[in-house]
């Protein structure tokens, strides 16, 4: 059972690593677009220390979808989607490998950087490792219900906008917590709650979003 | 032939298409109907209100119309089950044709709560719980429309639409607690089944105005599932028979 897990995640991570651009421009875009904010509201830290949760979040959900469209393309392009649909393993499966390898180079990257950019916008030491906590526990979320839209966008025309129109309303629960988990924590509330509740959703993302982008994937492939 | 009379005939497109043509005027007469007399009771028959003056009067399309919102999406998705459960072709007709209805109830939900806001608060938008649920919910509508129409094979349409209001409707209650949580500044409800705040000729006011809308949604869907439908079908004899008769 889980060995077909662990082999697409394999797979994945050795495609992924075989163009290592993608990863990185991912990243750079997470960069530049928080670095925007300050230059548009401009450098006083107290305003900056407030907004940083926010800003940094939602850069995170822009990042993620950018990634998201080629997480079924390239097999679907050439076939390989087909192919591990006909396979004996269940297909739900097969997604939940890749929606982990998707968060290994898309999600784990963005929490490593985001201590970093936490510091351009003044944050505690307490507020970046909740931050960092909250981005580690909040993206796999992101990549699972991201996978459901990739899924049903699979090979449409103007696709990329079209899923960030489907998934975007479907992260707002995330960005509210995983924004609210380091607000909680600069105010003193203590983000604990926000974190639990994070980890609730990501195991819940984990665990149905795959069957859903599997059911999605057997009607594209119709 | 089965002289038993059988519900599941009319889930294909052929036999529906008459019976929503005939559905469609009763359903207007009742909507016409309950919403004159509910327009009757909100304008005319109920009180000014002690706090809010003339202007709470707004609560009679608000209220209606944001239940709808809600109500409807629910609707979709239960056909949305239906289809993708028993592979039937009119059930995703069916949400295709009472999306725009929705994404119409909340579009006016928001924009009369705009209305009924700028008096009593003193501005247009707050970011609350209740009205950001409702912006998100018009956004799971449009997502909703845009993903079908995308789509070019209908079929394919109507499942991946499907799934799309199915992984919706899991997530509006955790979107609205959330929202919910992350702030609060809406006043409570105003109904609820036990006891009520509000005058109770208001109460009826609003109830007539709600079943003006219900009944008003269901026939606009009927309409468009019966345009709906000639489209899908047009390629079938029965419908060549209707457009040409409708002609001569």
């Amino acid at each position: 059972m889980s060995n077909i897990v662990f082999s697409v995640i394999a797979r994945d991570l050795k495609l992924a690593m075989r163009r290592q651009a993608d990863i990185v421009s991912a990243l750079f875009f997470f960069i530049i677009v928080v670095s925007l904010f300050p230059l548009g509201i401009g450098p006083e830290l107290d305003l900056l220390r407030q907004l940083a949760p926010g800003v940094l979040w939602v850069a995170a959900l822009l990042a993620t979808m950018l990634s998201l469209p080629r997480l079924f393309a390239d097999d679907h392009r050439d076939g390989t989607l087909e192919q591990l649909a006909l396979s004996p393993h269940p297909l739900g499966l097969v997604v939940t490998g890749k929606v982990i390898a998707h968060w290994l180079v898309s999600g784990l990257p963005l929490a490593l950087i985001a201590p970093v950019l936490g510091i351009q916008f003044d944050l505690s030491g307490e507020a970046l490792l909740v931050l960092t906590g909250a981005i580690l526990l909040g993206t796999p979320a992101l990549s699972g219900i991201g996978a459901i839209g990739a899924a049903l966008t699979l090979g449409l025309r103007g696709g990329g906008v079209l899923l960030s129109l489907l998934v975007l309303p479907l992260y707002i629960p995330v960005l509210i917590f995983g924004a609210g988990a380091v607000d909680a924590t600069v105010s003193g509330l203590g983000g604990e709650g926000h974190l639990s509740l994070l980890a609730a959703m990501t195991i819940a993302a984990i665990g149905f979003a795959p069957w859903a982008s599997a059911a999605a994937l057997k009607i594209a492939l119709e | 032939m089965n002289d038993r009379f059988n519900l599941y005939r009319f889930s294909s497109p052929a036999t529906f298409y008459p019976l929503a043509g005939k559905m469609i005027p009763w359903f207007i007469a009742a909507g016409t109907l309950f919403g004159l007399a509910g327009l009757y009771i909100g304008m005319l028959v109920a009180p000014t209100d002690f706090q809010q003056g003339e202007g709470y009067r707004i609560i009679f399309v608000h209220v209606p119309t944001s239940w709808m919102s809600m109500f409807i999406y629910l609707v979709m998705a239960f056909w949305a089950a239906i289809g993708l459960a028993f592979n039937t072709r009119l059930s995703g007709m069916m949400a295709q044709a009472l999306a725009p209805t929705g994404a119409l109830m909340a579009f006016l939900s928001l924009w009369t709560g705009a209305l009924w806001g700028k008096p009593m608060w003193g501005t247009w938008w707050v970011w609350d719980a209740r009205l950001t649920s409702e912006l998100i919910l018009l956004f799971l509508y449009i997502g909703y429309m845009a993903l079908v129409v995308a789509i070019d094979d209908a079929r394919r349409a109507d499942k991946a639409g499907g799934i799309l209001l199915l992984v919706g409707v899991v997530n509006i209650p955790i979107i609205y607690f959330s929202v919910k949580w992350w702030n609060t500044l809406h006043q409570g409800s105003s109904v609820n089944l036990t006891k009520s705040s509000m005058a109770e000729i208001m109460l009826w006011g609003m109830l007539l105005m709600a079943l003006a809308f219900w009944m008003y949604s269901i026939a606009v869907a009927l309409a468009r599932v019966r345009t709906i439908i000639l489209e899908r079908e047009c390629h079938t004899d029965w419908v060549r028979a209707e457009l040409t008769g409708g002609k001569a």
